[in-house]
C-alpha cells in the first residue's frame, strides 16, 4: 500500500497488498520461509553428530522406495513376477522398505530422547509421529498385494481385527483392488504431503538443539518465534 | 538352519524354506527375525550417539 504525498513514512507503509490472493500466498512464503530458512548453506555445530543423519537417510531411502514403485506400477506384475530384471527392482522396492523403516525408527528414537518438540517444534513432531503410522499402513497395504501366499496369509489374519472394529467395509483387507489404490494412491499421497510438510517445518523451525545445548545464534530462535503465523 | 550347496555362493545365508524360528517370554512371541532387526535398530542407535562425526567445513 503506498501512501501519496505523504512526506512522512507511516508505520504501514512497508505493507504490501497488491496482488490478491496470490500476493497473498507468495508474501506469506517468504515470510514463513524466506529463501535462507528454505535452503540454508550452514547448520548449528551440534548437528555435527551421526544421529541426526538418520531424518535423511529416512528421506533418502523414501525417494528409492516411490521410484521403483513408480517403475512397478509402470511395467506391471508379469514384468515383476517374470523377468529377472522385475524381480530385481521388486527386490529393490522390498528392501529400501525395509531400510525406510530402520532409519525412521532410530530417527524417531533420536527426537524422542531429543525432546524435539520444544522450541516450537510440536507440530514437526506430530507430523513425523502421523508419517511413521502412514509408513505402516502403506507397508501393510504393500505386503497385501504382493500376490503370494504370504500375502493371503497376512489378509486372513487381519481381516477379523480390522471387522471387529468397523472398518472393513471400506479397508477390506481381502479385496485385492481396493487394498492397491490403498497401497498405490492413497497412502503415498498422504505420506508424501505429510512428509513434505514435515521437511518445511524443519526448515522453518531449525533442526532441535540436544538438551542443555547453547544455541550459536540467539536471533534464530527469536527469528522462529518471529515466524508464526 | 542349512545352507545348500547347490546354490554356493548365490544361495541366501539363512534358508527361509522353512517355518520360522520365534522367541516365546511369557505372553510375548516374537520372530527371531524381527528380534534381530531390533537388536540391530538399537545398536546402530547407539552407535550414532557415540560415534564422533568428522569435521566439515560451513558450521558455525
Amino acid at each position: 500500500m503506498s501512501s501519496s504525498g505523504a512526506s512522512s513514512a507511516q508505520p504501514d507503509e512497508g505493507l504490501d497488498h497488491s496482488g490478491g490472493w496470490t500476493g497473498a500466498v507468495r508474501r506469506y512464503a517468504l515470510r514463513t520461509l524466506p529463501p535462507e530458512k528454505l535452503l540454508p548453506d550452514s547448520q548449528p555445530a551440534y548437528m555435527a553428530s551421526w544421529i541426526y543423519v538418520f531424518g535423511v537417510l529416512t528421506v533418502s531411502s523414501l525417494v528409492v522406495v516411490v521410484a521403483t514403485g513408480c517403475v512397478l506400477a509402470l511395467e506391471g506384475p508379469g514384468w515383476w513376477h517374470a523377468s529377472s530384471v522385475g524381480k530385481y527392482v521388486n527386490s529393490l522396492h522390498l528392501w529400501s522398505v525395509e531400510l525406510f523403516m530402520f532409519v525412521m525408527v532410530i530417527h524417531l528414537w533420536g527426537k524422542f530422547f531429543m525432546a524435539a518438540w520444544r522450541g516450537r517444534r510440536a507440530m514437526t513432531w506430530m507430523t513425523g509421529a502421523v508419517c511413521f503410522l502412514a509408513s505402516i499402513g502403506t507397508a501393510f497395504t504393500g505386503y497385501l498385494v504382493q500376490q503370494n501366499f504370504d500375502s493371503q496369509w497376512i489378509s486372513g489374519q487381519a481381516k477379523d481385527g480390522l471387522n471387529s472394529v468397523g472398518i472393513g467395509a471400506w479397508f477390506n483387507v481381502l479385496d485385492f483392488g481396493q487394498m492397491l489404490m490403498w497401497h498405490i494412491v492413497l497412502l503415498p499421497l498422504v505420506l508424501g504431503l505429510l512428509t513434505a510438510w514435515h521437511v518445511l517445518l524443519v526448515r522453518r523451525r531449525g533442526i532441535v538443539p540436544p538438551i542443555d545445548a547453547v544455541t550459536p545464534h540467539p536471533g534464530e530462535q527469536s527469528a522462529a518465534s518471529e515466524a508464526r503465523p | 538352519m542349512t545352507v545348500t550347496r547347490a546354490h554356493g555362493a548365490l544361495a541366501a545365508p539363512i534358508d527361509l524354506n522353512h517355518t520360522g524360528h520365534y522367541v516365546h517370554w511369557g505372553v510375548v512371541q516374537i520372530s527371531v527375525a524381527n528380534l534381530v532387526v531390533i537388536g540391530l535398530m538399537v545398536l546402530v542407535f547407539v552407535a550414532a550417539v557415540l560415534l564422533p562425526f568428522p569435521k566439515g567445513r560451513g558450521r558455525r
